[in-house]
């Protein structure tokens, strides 16, 4: 719906959902890609392998964040040949943020969560504004339905403020299990109310013994 | 007392008493509150027997779904019923009102109501608010003269067609049309098409949603098949539940304030019969 006519973004819609566990990290994205009242695509992935204990999802405007997530890519890439050992997941949150306030003054249209292991083993998520404003939390959602979920999310996992001291654990109780059963209700609920979130919703599960992933069916309406 | 006691007679057409007030207001920043909108995919199409009416149920706020479930097939008189498609409260306001002033004409007359009756009485009303009756509508009906199908617009103009889609899946559901319609329909095959037409306005357009309305007009008879079809069950529910346990959600303050305590009634007499 573009105004002026120099307005060169585009709301893609959808919603990213992240949760952290003591040693595990699940982060979910839903896969419709829509402009305006209509559909591009039933079958598009919001979720990205920066590294190997390290997912980003991202919702938002999708060519800054294919433009985004190529980049992060790249520097991955130089970063492993210099350092000789892949990004671990605070250090690529750190690296996320200066990326997006790189291009403070024309930023990238998206909303990002990042999710995975920190150096001891625990999940870590960390969720960002448009230009790179970030903080680790327990659990996030981001997106066109983060407002529909959130308020649940508070409400079942209740994650304390990374400024309380003595430092209160971010990381939920819940087992992996109940984690993922949380997400899809969660996901189905905000399909019924949001008109951008649906079709199907991708889950990630990151635990020790790697990465898993899943694909549960969304109302398409 | 020196008072005006006879009010000027009410004149019709605008009054504009308000609008340096609402100038002002806008000049400051003031938003107008939004209205609520169907974003609906509603269809109409006539078949050998009389006519049949669809529509989707989602209504919607912007992004948000309001109700899931809506009815946007409104009854209009015995053998004629409206699909509305743009602002809920307009749909629902102009057909309840031409449905009273039909109700009125048919004691007056002592007929049954004819459908161009509605219409005029539509377009003249939606005219008259110059398009800010934000009211799309798929009229069908069947009177002594036959089934007649219309499209009546915001401002006010209407037109006639054998097959009719209006609201924002329009376009979805009109290629379905385009594409299979043919005159002289049984009424399984009407019904069907009309099904597949709303279901793909319903999965290819974000206004609409839901479930499957489907009205059927004949000679002499109404079908209202609410629901007919719903294509749309919801994927998962957790079978662990929720529980909302004390201190999930933090209380910052706690007020009681005891209600005063009431005062005996004296004692009277019941009310004669």
């Amino acid at each position: 719906m573009a105004l002026r006519g120099d307005w060169v973004y585009e709301n893609n819609g959808g919603t990213c959902v992240a949760i952290a566990g003591s040693d595990y990290c699940v982060i979910a994205a839903d896969t419709r890609l829509s402009v305006g009242y209509s559909i591009y695509t039933r079958d598009y992935s919001k979720i990205c392998k920066l590294a190997d204990k390290c997912v980003l999802a991202t919702s938002g405007f999708q060519g800054d964040m294919k433009a985004l997530q190529k980049n992060l890519a790249a520097r991955h890439l130089i970063y492993q040949h210099q350092h000789n050992k892949q990004m671990g997941c605070p250090v690529m949150a750190q690296h996320l943020s200066n990326t997006l306030y790189y291009k403070r003054f024309f930023p990238y249209y998206t909303f990002n969560i990042l999710g995975g292991l920190d150096s001891d083993g625990k999940g870590c998520v960390f969720t960002y504004d448009a230009v790179g404003s970030y903080e680790r939390v327990g659990y996030s959602a981001q997106g066109t339905g983060a407002g529909l979920i959130i308020p649940v999310l508070d409400n079942q996992l209740k994650s304390p403020s990374p400024l309380l001291l003595p430092a209160k654990d971010a990381v939920t109780p819940l087992s992996e299990v109940e984690a993922v059963d949380l997400l899809k209700d969660v996901f189905a609920s905000a399909t019924e109310r949001d008109i951008y979130t649906g079709d199907k919703v991708e889950i990630v599960v990151i635990n020790a013994s790697g990465i898993r992933q899943e694909l549960m069916e969304l109302r398409k309406d | 007392m020196a008072k005006a006691s006879v009010d000027a007679r009410t004149k019709g057409g605008f009054s504009f008493d308000l609008y340096q007030r609402n100038e002002m207001l806008l000049k400051k920043g003031l938003q107008l509150p939004k209205f609520r909108k169907t974003g609906t995919t509603i269809v109409g199409l006539v078949f050998q027997d009389g006519v049949i009416l669809g529509a989707d149920t989602r209504a919607t706020e912007g992004p948000i779904v309001a109700d899931k479930n809506c009815e946007k097939i409104h009854y209009i008189a015995p053998n004629i019923y409206c699909c509305g498609a743009g602002t809920a409260a307009d749909t629902e306001a102009v057909t309840d009102m031409i449905s009273s002033q039909l109700q009125l004409h048919r004691y007056a007359t002592g007929r049954e109501s004819r459908v161009v009756t509605a219409l005029t009485l539509l377009k003249s009303h939606l005219f008259g608010y110059q398009g800010h009756v934000s009211a799309a509508l798929v009229l069908g009906g069947v009177d002594v003269t036959g089934p007649h199908l219309h499209t009546v617009y915001p401002h006010g103009s209407a037109d006639t067609l054998p097959f009719a889609t209006m609201g924002s899946g329009s376009l979805a559901a009109m290629a379905v049309f385009e594409s299979k319609f043919r005159e002289g329909l049984t009424k399984d095959e009407g019904i069907k098409l009309v099904s597949e037409a709303i279901c793909s306005g319903i999965f290819n357009d974000l206004g609409s949603g839901s479930n499957v309305d489907v009205c059927v007009i004949t000679k002499g008879q109404t079908e209202y098949l609410r629901n007919h079809q719903l294509p749309n069950p919801r994927t998962y529910t957790s079978t662990r539940g929720y529980n909302f346990t004390k201190g999930h959600t933090e209380v910052l303050t706690t007020k009681v304030t005891p209600l005063k305590s009431k005062k005996q009634a004296a004692e009277v007499d019941a009310m004669e019969e």
